[in-house]
């Protein structure tokens, strides 16, 4: 088994990376009903996600990109389709697929170190102290380590959501599904989380599906960048970005891919403009 | 230190007003006496052991009927939470009889029970009971859907998702209907045992009926004391440490 330099030595199994999964959602339909009638907000979509790999799914609010995510992490059911995971038909929400949504979501019952140990709790053959150390580690990992007793609305928006990553990170998942986990954040940090993620990425060798709808955001983290259509929600168009990592969100050859997507958004836009006339 | 002692000089000059009212003579000593034949009352009730028998009597009474009525509470509130069958109909009935004053669950419990210690609590369960129910389906009912969501994700279900998310992120909200079922139960009590004489045991409310009997007004206002000094304590000793617990928990307060 492969190891990745450890902080900790007294580090348990927990903390050794596991061998990521493999998504695979193929055909996935998914419609809802709303006042001005039926929207497909997805209309056959298939997608791969290899081990390993950071995927981010880019688009206009309602073209169905969160409403994948959710079918993945299994909080939603397709109309038609299926998601494979591992091999495995998903049939529910299960914490080898973890998912950060866009509001922290942490627990105000407990505090920090609560939150965090929350997941870990849930997973079975771990002792107290097992959960302890795994729970420290993470906190560490974000950064936030002095603030283990602290409640969470003593803290700015940006420490709520590394809580909520390490929370999500914690119970070991292979699959992190992140859906505009920064979105509510001021600039600064978010520019401090793109490298806190993209770091924890490379160390725990996770599988990432990243949902955004900042192109830029998308180009810095993907591997692929996936650029969604709505009316009715389909994957329109593919980008590799193949830049050296860690990603400088302001770095020249970052833009030059954000450019190329960003078009092929505009365009998207102008197209569904022309077809409502 | 200073608040302490504004709050002692705001008491003292109530006490110096009352003392002034009954010297002046404005109304007969028998329906105005002096704080001090108050306070002796109270030394001989006291000292007799009246008053210590009365209040474990009626304590005994609020406790075991409030508690009852929580422990029903809680689940009945959990289920119409859940399921709409529940909320059309238990939620529904929570909700008429919570409006019924609970005092008016005496004359009931008198014809049901008879003058007896079950009449007692009967109507202490009906004065809790209610607002334990209607608090714990509101507070279940407005539990954010997304806490629910996140627990999914790591693995909880069922039980634990009842116990571990469901009901600790309901708390402020049952914590407030589990003081309002307090109050409501102590004003029954109190009701029920001014009206009725139960021969199983003297409460505080059968004290304050025999001072009104005999006229004695000293009696009358030191048990009226009693009562309120009971009802700040289980405020300042179990509602309170609660409440600011939840308060610095969910940063709803700056105190």
């Amino acid at each position: 088994m492969r190891r990745t330099a450890r902080r900790r030595s007294t580090a348990t199994e927990e903390l050794q990376p596991i061998a990521p999964s493999k998504l695979a959602i193929e055909e996935v339909s998914k419609s809802f009903q709303s006042a001005s009638g039926t929207v497909l907000a997805l209309d056959r979509v298939s997608l791969n996600v290899a081990e390993g790999e950071f995927v981010c799914l880019v688009g206009a609010s309602g073209c169905g990109k969160t409403t994948l995510l959710n079918i993945i992490a299994g909080l939603e059911r397709p109309d038609s389709g299926t998601v494979q995971a591992d091999g495995k038909p998903v049939t529910g929400p299960g914490r080898e697929r973890l998912v950060m949504f866009q509001e922290p979501a942490l627990f105000p019952w407990l505090n920090v170190f609560g939150n965090v140990l929350f997941g870990l709790k849930l997973k079975p053959n771990l002792t107290k102290k097992d959960r302890h150390d795994v729970a420290k580690y993470y906190l560490e990992l974000v950064g936030l380590s002095r603030f283990e007793r602290a409640n969470i609305h003593e803290l700015s928006g940006g420490m709520k959501q590394r809580v909520s990553l390490a929370r999500a990170l914690a119970p070991n998942p292979r699959v992190l599904l992140m859906d505009e986990p920064f979105a509510a954040l001021d600039a600064l940090t978010r520019e401090q989380l793109y490298g806190d993620i993209q770091e924890i990425w490379k160390a725990r060798r996770k599988t990432i599906v990243f949902v955004t709808h900042n192109v830029r955001e998308a180009a810095c983290l993907g591997d692929r960048v996936l650029l969604f259509a709505p009316h009715p929600g389909r994957i329109q168009e593919e980008f590799v970005v193949k830049l050296p990592r860690p990603r400088d969100i302001n770095s020249v050859d970052l833009a030059a891919h954000a450019t190329r997507i960003t078009k092929a958004l505009k365009s998207l836009g102008q197209a569904e403009t022309v077809a409502v006339k | 230190m200073k608040r302490l002692l504004l709050a002692a000089a705001f008491f003292a000059v109530l006490l110096l007003l009352w003392e002034g009212a009954y010297r002046a003579k404005i109304w007969s000593p028998v329906l105005l006496p002096s704080p001090r034949q108050v306070v002796s009352y109270l030394e001989s009730a006291a000292a007799d052991g009246t008053l210590a028998k009365a209040t474990v009597i009626t304590m005994r009474r609020l406790l075991v009927g409030y508690f009852i009525g929580l422990v029903a509470g809680l689940p009945l509130g959990l289920l119409t939470a859940r399921w709409k069958l529940f909320r059309d109909t238990i939620g529904t009935m929570a909700l008429g009889l919570q409006t019924l004053p609970s005092v008016c669950w005496v004359p009931l419990a008198l014809l049901w029970f008879g003058q007896t210690e079950a009449a007692m609590l009967f109507v202490v369960v009906m004065g809790t009971l209610w607002s334990v129910v209607i608090a714990t389906e509101t507070g279940v009912r407005n539990v954010p859907p997304i806490y629910r969501r996140a627990a999914l994700t790591m693995g909880s279900k069922r039980l634990h998702m009842w116990f571990q998310v469901i009901l600790p992120a309901a708390l402020p909200f049952i914590v407030s209907g589990m003081k309002q079922g307090w109050a409501f139960a102590w004003r029954s009590l109190m009701a029920a045992e001014i009206f009725v004489t139960i021969l199983t045991g003297f409460g505080l409310g059968q004290l304050l009926h025999y001072g009104r009997e005999l006229s004695a007004m000293d009696q009358v206002i030191a048990i009226m004391f009693v009562i309120v000094v009971i009802g700040l304590l289980a405020d300042k000793i179990f509602f309170s440490p609660i409440e600011t617990f939840l308060h610095r928990r969910w940063g709803t307060s700056q105190a």
